[in-house]
């Protein structure tokens, strides 16, 4: 076990060295986050029915959402891992005494909180200090915080188990351009980071909803916004819970499977 | 049983076939050619404990294959191999806590950080007590003088700092196997010899059985009496690099500083070219030997001053893959 957290520790240690990356992405996050409060605000304002969340919750979603981006999404992938596979360096952690599944993981989850780290206080601290109706508001209840962070925690962890699967993949097909990177993109879009899954047309909610992708963030965002009421998230955080351990055993074997046929490139 | 017995290995990769030019190009994106490459082609040998085996051919014959098979990480298609009374594939992570990897082409460093924290995570995964890999480590870095380069972020390393360092971080578990793939590729003399150096004394104080693979003979030379020639995924020749030394090295090159004119035709002499001060002449060692030659020569013209050059190893390589036609 020390040697996975070892390799979390050294990850996230190099992740803390990428100043100047946060800071862009720090601006590019205000950016964004403005521009979808405007769209939504415009689209509040135009009087549509049947709207899911009020614009206060909407509001403090996208914060939440831009806040913890680097944590939550998929698209920015651990280039490291793909390079690894591209290149053949796969050979060295291939002869390691450890599970490399696992050695993956925890470098994914080491990378990430790394970069959510550098990235989530000042959007954090800035937003909760904007003015009504643009500002990040507060979590609906002291009970709906608590449950917020556990399921954010099953969250991250889920989101690190899809991102391992993708360079596991690339062992197939080596080369993460196409059936890869679609799968990233749809992965994304179905996890509510573009638009939250409230707005989805209901056959793409119903679709959704079996899917593990909106139980990365979607439904930790919504129980603090208090859109999922306390007493109806517990189903949602067995099924979160659920995809948790299926991905991590379906990429333990898909690993398995991928490394008896794999060709290590080059050398 | 020998300590490594590898038993008829097979191993095929499947390769894409394409032909160049845009309408090939369209071809094969309907309907896709494949090739069947044999990388390694029912390879049997052994090895004693040890022992330090070069393992050399020319690009692309199959070398690396046979060392990813050796250490676990490439699953073959076909044959046995015991090591150390394991199969390395089907025991991949008992197994390889016993061996070691240099891979010249590939690093095993983290780029950012200083070797020092690698050799720290290196410490984790083999799970080596404190005691032992400080000693271990204090070892390496004296051996390979370390001292200076192992706080340095990788990155900003030289090729032969980064290989030191690469070595050290392969032999901090104290492996009883070292597999060593083109460990000195790009290096300059000075760190090749160093490396070389210290394979050797590791050889022999720790008693670590050595595969190394190579294309440079003087690393052949200096570290290995037993090679494995192998070519087109096949084993051509197996046995001490002395005899096959004595089947090829046949030539030798004499140059000889005199005034006199030379008008030599005997069995045995290859060629005879004049220079400025004299002849160079190459000639058969099997056919006539050179104290024989000197004897003809010096009845008939005085000689000045006389040179003989052995056929450098690498020429008799060129003419070894020539006969094997690989």
């Amino acid at each position: 076990m020390k040697a996975y957290y070892t390799y979390f520790k050294l990850k996230f240690i190099t992740g803390l060295q990428y100043r100047s990356a946060a800071w862009a992405g720090i601006s590019t996050q205000f950016f964004f986050g403005f521009v979808y409060i405007m769209v939504y605000i415009a689209f509040y304002e135009s009087g549509g029915k049947n709207i899911p969340m009020t614009l206060s919750e909407t509001i403090t979603y996208l914060w939440l959402n831009q806040a913890l981006l680097a944590l939550v999404n998929q698209f920015t992938r651990d280039e490291e891992l793909f390079k690894m596979v591209r290149e053949g360096t796969i050979s060295y952690e291939l002869a390691r005494p450890k599970n490399l599944y696992f050695m993956w993981f925890f470098k994914v989850l080491g990378q990430k909180l790394a970069a959510v780290t550098l990235r989530f206080f000042p959007l954090i601290i800035v937003t909760s200090l904007l003015p009504e109706p643009y500002g990040l508001g507060l979590p609906v209840s002291f009970i709906g915080f608590i449950v917020f962070l556990l399921s954010l925690t099953i969250g991250s962890l889920l989101v690190t188990a899809l991102t391992v699967l993708y360079p596991i993949v690339t062992l197939a097909t080596m080369s993460e351009k196409g059936i890869v990177n679609l799968m990233i993109t749809i992965a994304d879009i179905l996890s509510g980071i573009v638009v939250p899954i409230p707005f989805f047309p209901l056959f793409l909610q119903k679709i959704s909803s079996v899917l593990p992708f909106q139980y990365i963030s979607d439904l930790p965002f919504r129980i603090y916004v208090g859109n999922i009421q306390i007493n109806s998230c517990i189903l949602p955080i067995i099924i979160q819970f659920i995809w948790l351990i299926l991905l991590i055993v379906i990429g333990n074997l898909l690993m398995k499977k991928n490394l008896k046929r794999v060709v290590v490139q080059g050398g | 049983m020998s300590f490594i017995e590898v038993k008829q290995i097979s191993k095929t990769f499947r390769v894409a076939k394409k032909k160049s030019g845009l309408k090939e190009a369209f071809k094969s994106f309907l309907k896709r050619e494949y090739l069947d490459i044999k990388a390694v082609d029912d390879i049997s040998f052994s090895i004693e404990k040890g022992e330090i085996v070069g393992y050399i051919g020319p690009n692309g014959a199959g070398k690396s294959t046979t060392i990813k098979i050796l250490s676990g990480i490439l699953n073959p298609d076909s044959g046995e191999c015991k090591i150390a009374g394991m199969t390395p594939w089907k025991e991949r992570v008992k197994y390889v806590k016993k061996i070691g990897v240099v891979f010249g082409q590939k690093s095993q460093l983290w780029w950012d950080i200083p070797a020092e924290d690698t050799f720290d995570l290196l410490r984790d995964i083999y799970e080596i007590p404190e005691e032992e890999y400080l000693s271990t480590k204090n070892d390496l870095i004296e051996k390979l003088n370390l001292k200076d380069i192992i706080n340095i972020p990788v990155r900003q390393l030289s090729l032969g700092q980064r290989m030191r360092c690469e070595i050290a971080a392969s032999l901090l578990h104290s492996p009883e196997i070292l597999f060593l793939d083109e460990p000195t590729i790009g290096l300059d003399a000075v760190s090749k010899q160093l490396v070389r150096d210290f394979i050797k004394k590791l050889n022999k104080e720790k008693q670590t059985t050595i595969i190394l693979t190579t294309h440079d003979m003087s690393d052949i030379t200096t570290l290995a009496k037993r090679i494995i020639l192998i070519g087109k995924g096949k084993v051509l020749y197996d046995g001490s690099l002395k005899k096959l030394k004595n089947m090829y090295e046949t030539e030798t090159y004499i140059s000889i500083k005199t005034k006199d004119s030379l008008n030599i035709k005997k069995k045995g002499i290859i060629s005879k070219k004049k220079n400025k001060e004299g002849y160079d002449l190459v000639i058969n060692t099997k056919l006539i030997s050179i104290s024989e030659l000197l004897t003809v020569l010096s009845h008939r013209i005085s000689i000045e001053d006389i040179e003989i050059l052995e056929e450098p190893i690498d020429k008799m390589i060129v003419r070894l893959y020539e006969d094997y036609q690989i």
